[in-house]
């Protein structure tokens, strides 16, 4: 099951690193990751598998929200089938 | 990248800061099967087969809302009118009715049950008259159950005998709930062409043309609506309706997708998806704002039926082929305690009753959570439940009142009922009486373009 994690805010040195090392340490692989400047904003989308991911997904949500709110960024965390829904007929 | 940033980022911000939600998961259960001519036995089946079909539906709708990301306010069941299945009892009133379906509420988590209903548009049954006469002790006797009184329609025409009682009923049951505003009205609903398969409080219930059981979805989202006209300053009607039918379907969309995992999951076929604008008292959450957005200084203005209108059919449009069936009310609601837009054009002596009448013409409900002063006659809530009926009827559209007599206050003065149910000063009704109409009774006939045959 594929997720899509957004995190936007200033930019600074170790967000990617966090949030991939919060992947990391719950078997979520990492899929697929850009990163814009989107309105001034820095803005990482990344894809990942939560398949085999060792915590709930509301877990999940808890940590990254922990984790963005200590780099002073928005975390979120979707199932993938909300994005094609939307975006995709 | 399966998506583009600038998807990914409209999605997000729709949730995060456009309040976003699916505002409902309800389930329609039929109670048909529980009728028995012994009243103990009837609401013991209705009991257990509400706890066997919805058992399990807060728990599923919480685990979908975790695991997709998208909240998901409310869960609601909803049941056949409780006047078909009462009626084959000897019971002279069916307050322990709705007693047995709050307690069923409570167990199964969800946050209303609706169906304490009669459909009374031609005429009034022993059951139904008895349920009518039950309302207003069992709203005040029970939290979470629902009441509404199909009184008018299309095809028949408008039971006027019906008029005539419900404001009576209206009354009594704000009176019943006089120490919260007469909180007891914002659970029941008089309607004209009530739709089935609605799975919106307080007027939902499971029509008898369902099947056994069905799981309906109520998206909203006037915030992102709002959004999307951000920016679009001086464009054509053209082009603004162009973006709400856009914004529409994907918000339509989501919904869908939702209801179908739901309904894999629940075990329980999809009804309808319902897309309504549905306002909350939140900042950002408001239709009225949509309609400032739109050019209006405030929500009554002149041109505001115009907007409300153009809304309406951008919304159902967008809307319509997103899903494989769109039902229930489907449009814009213009509840006024619900909306902090609303409560502000009120304020500011935009909004009149008058005009909200005017704009149920072209919404799709009608007047919704409006407080008026606890001394109103009861004919005149009859009058205004007639003009109301009378739209719809005419219109072959849905329409409905659920109006809060707000016993021992007055114009301008501020009613409360918390929650989504939100708050407003009290409005103004008209001083004139209309005893003597509204005491004729008997039936408005149907209009001549009902007779489609």
């Amino acid at each position: 099951m594929n997720s899509v994690v957004t995190v936007v805010g200033e930019d600074r040195v170790g967000i990617i690193s966090t949030i991939s090392n919060v992947m990391a340490d719950n078997m979520i692989n990492i899929l697929d990751i850009s990163q814009t400047i989107m309105k001034g904003y820095f803005t990482m989308i990344m894809v990942v598998d939560i398949s085999v991911c060792t915590k709930e997904i509301k877990e999940i949500r808890t940590i990254l929200d922990k984790a963005g709110e200590e780099l002073g960024v928005s975390v979120t965390i979707q199932h993938e089938q909300v994005f094609q829904a939307m975006h995709r007929i | 990248m399966l998506f583009t940033p600038f998807e990914v980022a409209e999605t997000v911000n729709m949730f995060k800061d456009q309040h976003l939600d699916i505002r409902t998961i309800t389930m329609g259960i039929s109670l048909l099967d529980c009728i028995s001519h012994d009243s103990k036995i009837t609401r013991d089946r209705i009991y257990d087969k509400i706890m066997l079909k919805a058992g399990n539906l807060v728990s599923t709708a919480e685990k979908i809302e975790a695991e997709y990301g998208v909240p998901i306010i409310n869960k609601r069941i909803s049941v056949t009118p409780i006047s078909l299945i009462a009626g084959a009892t000897d019971d002279k009133n069916y307050v322990d009715f709705a007693r047995t379906l709050d307690r069923a509420a409570k167990e199964t988590g969800v946050d209303f049950l609706g169906g304490f209903s009669a459909l009374v548009d031609k005429g009034i049954t022993k059951g139904e008259r008895i349920l009518m006469d039950s309302i207003p002790e069992a709203l005040a006797a029970t939290d979470r159950v629902c009441s509404s009184i199909n009184l008018g329609s299309t095809r028949y025409g408008i039971n006027m005998n019906a008029v005539r009682d419900m404001g009576h009923i209206i009354k009594k049951t704000a009176e019943l709930t006089k120490d919260s505003d007469g909180i007891g009205c914002a659970k029941l609903v008089v309607f004209c062409n009530a739709p089935g398969d609605n799975p919106f409080m307080a007027g939902a219930f499971h029509g008898v043309n369902e099947g056994d059981a069905v799981v309906s979805v109520g998206v909203s989202g006037p915030g992102v609506v709002k959004c999307a006209l951000e920016g679009s300053k001086g464009e054509p009607f053209d082009v603004i309706a162009d973006k709400i039918k856009k914004t529409s379907f994907k918000i339509t969309r989501l919904g869908h997708m939702v209801a179908t995992v739901a309904s894999e999951r629940l075990g329980v076929p999809f009804g309808i998806l319902d897309l309504s604008l549905a306002p909350t008292p939140a900042v950002g959450d408001s239709i009225a704002r949509i309609f400032q957005e739109m050019g209006l200084e405030q929500a009554g203005t002149h041109g505001t039926t115009a907007a409300l209108c153009m809304l309406n059919d951008a919304v159902k449009k967008g809307g319509i082929m997103a899903s494989t069936h769109v039902g229930g009310l489907s449009g814009a609601f213009i509840p006024v305690t619900e909306d902090e837009g609303m409560v502000e054009a009120l304020n500011t002596g935009s909004l009149t009753i008058d005009k909200l009448e005017a704009m149920t013409c072209v919404c799709s409900v009608g007047l919704d959570m409006v407080p008026v002063p606890g001394d109103t006659p009861a004919e005149t809530i009859s009058a205004i439940i007639a003009d109301e009926a009378a739209i719809g009827m005419a219109n072959s559209k849905t329409t409905a009142v659920r109006l809060i007599p707000v016993p021992g206050k007055t114009v301008g003065e501020w009613a409360e009922f918390g929650g989504l149910l939100g708050g407003s000063p009290i409005m103004a009704v008209h001083k004139h009486s209309s005893v003597d109409f509204v005491n004729r009774g008997g039936r408005i006939p149907a209009p001549v373009h009902s007779f489609k045959n």
